[in-house]
Protein backbone atom coordinates (compact mmCIF):
# COMPACT_ATOMS: atom_id res chain seq x y z
CA UNK A 1 0.00 0.00 0.00
CA UNK A 2 2.93 2.41 0.93
CA UNK A 3 4.52 2.26 -2.72
CA UNK A 4 1.13 3.36 -4.49
CA UNK A 5 2.06 6.57 -2.42
CA UNK A 6 5.21 8.78 -4.04
CA UNK A 7 6.02 12.39 -4.25
CA UNK A 8 7.66 13.54 -7.24
CA UNK A 9 8.51 17.65 -7.03
CA UNK A 10 5.58 19.19 -5.84
CA UNK A 11 3.32 16.28 -7.01
CA UNK A 12 1.71 13.64 -4.69
CA UNK A 13 1.05 10.30 -7.14
CA UNK A 14 -1.19 8.02 -5.91
CA UNK A 15 -1.86 4.34 -7.41
CA UNK A 16 -5.42 3.97 -6.74
CA UNK A 17 -6.82 0.14 -5.85
CA UNK A 18 -8.63 -2.12 -8.16
CA UNK A 19 -11.99 -1.04 -6.18
CA UNK A 20 -12.46 2.31 -4.85
CA UNK A 21 -15.49 2.05 -2.56
CA UNK A 22 -16.39 4.09 0.43
CA UNK A 23 -14.38 0.83 2.78
CA UNK A 24 -11.40 1.79 0.76
CA UNK A 25 -11.70 5.28 0.39
CA UNK A 26 -11.25 5.93 3.92
CA UNK A 27 -7.97 4.95 4.48
CA UNK A 28 -6.70 6.08 1.22
CA UNK A 29 -8.19 10.01 2.02
CA UNK A 30 -6.52 10.10 5.89
CA UNK A 31 -2.92 8.44 4.37
CA UNK A 32 -3.01 11.23 1.09
CA UNK A 33 -3.49 13.68 3.97
CA UNK A 34 -1.05 12.76 5.79
CA UNK A 35 1.50 12.95 2.60
CA UNK A 36 0.23 16.58 1.96
CA UNK A 37 0.74 17.81 5.19
CA UNK A 38 4.16 16.33 5.91
CA UNK A 39 5.41 16.92 2.49
CA UNK A 40 3.86 20.30 1.84
CA UNK A 41 2.89 19.11 -1.65
CA UNK A 42 0.98 21.03 -3.68
CA UNK A 43 -0.98 18.90 -6.66
CA UNK A 44 -2.45 15.32 -6.19
CA UNK A 45 -2.59 13.07 -9.17
CA UNK A 46 -5.05 10.04 -9.33
CA UNK A 47 -4.26 6.97 -11.74
CA UNK A 48 -7.18 4.84 -12.27
CA UNK A 49 -4.65 2.33 -14.40
CA UNK A 50 -5.58 -0.48 -12.16
CA UNK A 51 -9.23 0.59 -10.90
CA UNK A 52 -11.97 -1.83 -12.45
CA UNK A 53 -14.56 -0.63 -10.12
CA UNK A 54 -15.67 2.67 -8.99
CA UNK A 55 -18.92 4.33 -7.11
CA UNK A 56 -19.11 8.12 -5.17
CA UNK A 57 -17.08 7.41 -2.75
CA UNK A 58 -14.04 7.81 -5.23
CA UNK A 59 -15.45 11.41 -6.40
CA UNK A 60 -15.80 11.85 -2.63
CA UNK A 61 -12.14 10.85 -2.33
CA UNK A 62 -10.89 13.81 -5.53
CA UNK A 63 -13.22 16.30 -4.08
CA UNK A 64 -11.63 16.02 -0.56
CA UNK A 65 -8.00 16.38 -1.64
CA UNK A 66 -9.60 19.50 -4.05
CA UNK A 67 -10.70 21.38 -0.92
CA UNK A 68 -7.25 20.63 0.83
CA UNK A 69 -4.79 22.18 -1.71
CA UNK A 70 -6.89 24.13 -3.62
CA UNK A 71 -6.91 27.53 -1.39
CA UNK A 72 -3.17 26.78 -1.62
CA UNK A 73 -3.47 26.87 -5.42
CA UNK A 74 -2.98 23.32 -5.69
CA UNK A 75 -4.57 20.96 -8.53
CA UNK A 76 -5.82 16.91 -8.72
CA UNK A 77 -5.45 15.41 -12.01
CA UNK A 78 -7.03 11.70 -12.87
CA UNK A 79 -4.64 9.73 -15.51
CA UNK A 80 -5.36 6.72 -16.87
CA UNK A 81 -9.27 7.07 -16.24
CA UNK A 82 -11.16 4.26 -18.10
CA UNK A 83 -14.72 5.63 -19.64
CA UNK A 84 -16.26 4.57 -16.67
CA UNK A 85 -14.50 6.72 -13.87
CA UNK A 86 -14.77 9.56 -16.74
CA UNK A 87 -18.59 9.29 -16.78
CA UNK A 88 -19.01 8.90 -13.35
CA UNK A 89 -16.72 12.14 -12.62
CA UNK A 90 -18.30 13.93 -15.65
CA UNK A 91 -21.67 12.71 -13.95
CA UNK A 92 -21.14 14.54 -10.57
CA UNK A 93 -20.23 18.11 -12.32
CA UNK A 94 -15.91 17.55 -11.83
CA UNK A 95 -15.25 18.65 -14.78
CA UNK A 96 -14.00 21.87 -13.35
CA UNK A 97 -11.92 20.40 -9.99
CA UNK A 98 -9.95 17.56 -11.53
CA UNK A 99 -8.32 17.81 -14.78
CA UNK A 100 -8.72 14.09 -16.55
CA UNK A 101 -5.17 13.50 -18.73
CA UNK A 102 -5.00 10.95 -21.14
CA UNK B 1 -41.08 -8.51 6.46
CA UNK B 2 -42.22 -12.12 5.90
CA UNK B 3 -45.60 -11.18 5.41
CA UNK B 4 -44.69 -8.73 3.08
CA UNK B 5 -43.05 -11.40 1.00
CA UNK B 6 -45.74 -13.97 1.09
CA UNK B 7 -48.61 -11.64 -0.12
CA UNK B 8 -46.11 -11.94 -3.85
CA UNK B 9 -47.58 -13.16 -7.10
CA UNK B 10 -45.04 -16.05 -7.55
CA UNK B 11 -46.11 -16.55 -11.17
CA UNK B 12 -44.08 -13.68 -12.94
CA UNK B 13 -40.99 -14.52 -10.79
CA UNK B 14 -37.84 -16.50 -12.14
CA UNK B 15 -35.24 -16.20 -9.40
CA UNK B 16 -35.11 -14.81 -6.18
CA UNK B 17 -32.77 -14.32 -3.50
CA UNK B 18 -32.66 -12.93 0.19
CA UNK B 19 -29.28 -12.00 2.24
CA UNK B 20 -29.09 -10.24 5.41
CA UNK B 21 -25.28 -9.23 6.43
CA UNK B 22 -24.06 -7.12 9.66
CA UNK B 23 -23.30 -3.04 8.72
CA UNK B 24 -20.10 -3.06 8.55
CA UNK B 25 -18.29 -1.40 5.54
CA UNK B 26 -16.56 -4.85 4.55
CA UNK B 27 -19.84 -6.06 3.35
CA UNK B 28 -19.69 -2.98 0.69
CA UNK B 29 -17.88 -5.57 -1.88
CA UNK B 30 -19.70 -8.68 -0.49
CA UNK B 31 -22.83 -7.04 -1.46
CA UNK B 32 -22.04 -6.15 -5.00
CA UNK B 33 -20.35 -8.89 -5.75
CA UNK B 34 -23.50 -10.85 -4.36
CA UNK B 35 -25.51 -9.14 -7.00
CA UNK B 36 -23.48 -9.68 -10.27
CA UNK B 37 -23.38 -13.54 -9.02
CA UNK B 38 -26.90 -13.25 -8.88
CA UNK B 39 -27.04 -11.68 -12.50
CA UNK B 40 -24.34 -13.32 -14.27
CA UNK B 41 -27.23 -16.36 -15.66
CA UNK B 42 -28.78 -13.46 -17.46
CA UNK B 43 -25.50 -12.37 -19.64
CA UNK B 44 -25.33 -9.02 -19.09
CA UNK B 45 -23.29 -6.31 -20.66
CA UNK B 46 -20.19 -5.03 -18.73
CA UNK B 47 -21.55 -1.75 -18.93
CA UNK B 48 -25.01 -3.65 -17.11
CA UNK B 49 -23.31 -5.01 -14.83
CA UNK B 50 -20.77 -1.93 -13.55
CA UNK B 51 -24.19 0.10 -13.10
CA UNK B 52 -25.65 -2.16 -11.32
CA UNK B 53 -22.75 -2.83 -8.91
CA UNK B 54 -22.04 0.86 -8.42
CA UNK B 55 -26.12 1.14 -7.75
CA UNK B 56 -26.00 -1.73 -5.24
CA UNK B 57 -22.55 -0.08 -3.74
CA UNK B 58 -24.37 3.01 -3.11
CA UNK B 59 -27.38 2.08 -1.32
CA UNK B 60 -25.38 -0.30 0.63
CA UNK B 61 -22.91 2.08 1.99
CA UNK B 62 -26.37 4.91 2.23
CA UNK B 63 -27.36 2.01 4.95
CA UNK B 64 -24.07 1.62 6.61
CA UNK B 65 -23.18 5.22 6.87
CA UNK B 66 -26.23 6.88 7.52
CA UNK B 67 -28.91 4.71 8.38
CA UNK B 68 -26.69 2.81 10.80
CA UNK B 69 -24.65 6.19 11.44
CA UNK B 70 -21.32 4.67 10.67
CA UNK B 71 -21.18 2.92 14.23
CA UNK B 72 -20.08 -0.54 12.22
CA UNK B 73 -22.26 -2.85 15.01
CA UNK B 74 -22.46 -6.23 13.54
CA UNK B 75 -25.63 -6.64 15.05
CA UNK B 76 -26.96 -4.17 13.11
CA UNK B 77 -27.70 -5.79 9.93
CA UNK B 78 -28.85 -4.81 6.50
CA UNK B 79 -30.85 -6.96 3.83
CA UNK B 80 -30.90 -7.28 0.33
CA UNK B 81 -33.67 -8.74 -1.52
CA UNK B 82 -33.24 -9.65 -5.42
CA UNK B 83 -35.75 -10.34 -7.30
CA UNK B 84 -35.87 -11.45 -11.70
CA UNK B 85 -39.19 -11.19 -13.47
CA UNK B 86 -37.80 -12.43 -16.39
CA UNK B 87 -34.61 -10.24 -18.00
CA UNK B 88 -35.76 -7.34 -14.77
CA UNK B 89 -34.12 -7.07 -11.52
CA UNK B 90 -35.41 -5.70 -8.63
CA UNK B 91 -32.64 -4.87 -6.10
CA UNK B 92 -34.07 -3.84 -2.39
CA UNK B 93 -31.71 -2.67 0.38
CA UNK B 94 -33.55 -2.53 3.54
CA UNK B 95 -31.78 -1.06 6.69
CA UNK B 96 -33.37 -0.77 9.86
CA UNK B 97 -31.64 2.74 11.12
CA UNK B 98 -32.25 6.15 11.62
CA UNK B 99 -34.35 6.76 8.49
CA UNK B 100 -35.16 10.29 7.17
CA UNK B 101 -37.77 12.82 7.67
CA UNK B 102 -37.41 14.46 4.16
CA UNK B 103 -36.38 11.90 1.62
CA UNK B 104 -36.88 14.28 -1.43
CA UNK B 105 -34.04 16.58 -0.45
CA UNK B 106 -31.65 13.59 0.62
CA UNK B 107 -32.24 12.61 -2.93
CA UNK B 108 -31.32 16.04 -4.41
CA UNK B 109 -27.30 16.11 -5.74
CA UNK B 110 -24.73 16.54 -3.77
CA UNK B 111 -27.05 17.29 -0.71
CA UNK B 112 -25.52 15.64 2.49
CA UNK B 113 -26.27 15.27 5.92
CA UNK B 114 -22.58 14.87 7.28
CA UNK B 115 -20.08 17.27 5.20
CA UNK B 116 -17.46 16.42 7.42
CA UNK B 117 -17.13 12.82 5.61
CA UNK B 118 -15.89 14.36 2.79
CA UNK B 119 -18.34 12.30 0.39
CA UNK B 120 -19.75 13.57 -2.79
CA UNK B 121 -23.36 13.49 -1.58
CA UNK B 122 -23.95 11.70 -5.17
CA UNK B 123 -25.19 8.80 -3.75
CA UNK B 124 -28.84 8.49 -5.10
CA UNK B 125 -27.83 10.57 -8.22
CA UNK B 126 -25.47 7.69 -9.10
CA UNK B 127 -28.33 5.28 -8.50
CA UNK B 128 -31.09 7.38 -10.87
CA UNK B 129 -28.29 7.32 -13.39
CA UNK B 130 -27.41 3.76 -13.31
CA UNK B 131 -30.53 2.33 -12.71
CA UNK B 132 -34.29 2.12 -14.74
CA UNK B 133 -36.25 3.03 -12.30
CA UNK B 134 -35.91 4.01 -8.48
CA UNK B 135 -38.35 3.96 -5.22
CA UNK B 136 -37.20 5.15 -2.08
CA UNK B 137 -39.83 4.59 1.14
CA UNK B 138 -38.22 5.96 4.83
CA UNK B 139 -39.25 6.73 7.70
CA UNK B 140 -37.83 8.65 10.76
CA UNK B 141 -36.75 6.19 13.65
CA UNK B 142 -37.66 3.11 11.30
CA UNK B 143 -35.75 2.51 8.45
CA UNK B 144 -35.14 2.75 4.66
CA UNK B 145 -35.81 0.82 1.69
CA UNK B 146 -34.57 1.49 -1.78
CA UNK B 147 -36.10 -0.40 -4.45
CA UNK B 148 -34.38 -0.46 -7.65
CA UNK B 149 -35.19 -1.54 -11.21
CA UNK B 150 -33.11 -2.65 -14.53
CA UNK B 151 -33.66 -4.35 -17.70
CA UNK B 152 -31.12 -6.34 -18.42
CA UNK B 153 -28.86 -8.42 -21.13
CA UNK B 154 -30.26 -9.45 -24.46
CA UNK B 155 -31.41 -13.14 -23.53
CA UNK B 156 -35.42 -12.61 -23.75
CA UNK B 157 -34.65 -10.11 -26.37
CA UNK B 158 -33.26 -13.08 -28.59
CA UNK B 159 -36.05 -15.52 -27.23
CA UNK B 160 -38.53 -12.99 -28.39
CA UNK B 161 -36.83 -13.44 -32.21
CA UNK B 162 -36.64 -16.87 -32.55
Amino acid sequence: MEEDFKVIDNYLMIRMPAEIDHHKSVDISSRADRYIVSKQVGNVVFDFERTTFMDSSGVGIILGRYRKIACFGGKVYAVNAGSRIRRLLLLSGMENIVEIMD
Amino acid sequence: MIEILEKRDYRQITNEMHLEFAAVSANEAFARMAVSAFIAPLNPTIEELSDVKTAVSEAVTNAILHGYENRGCVTDRVQMNCTLKNDVLEVEIIDRGIGMADVGRAMEPLFTTRPEWERSGMGFAFMEAFMDDLEVVSEPEQGTIVRMYKKLGLTAWIGNEE
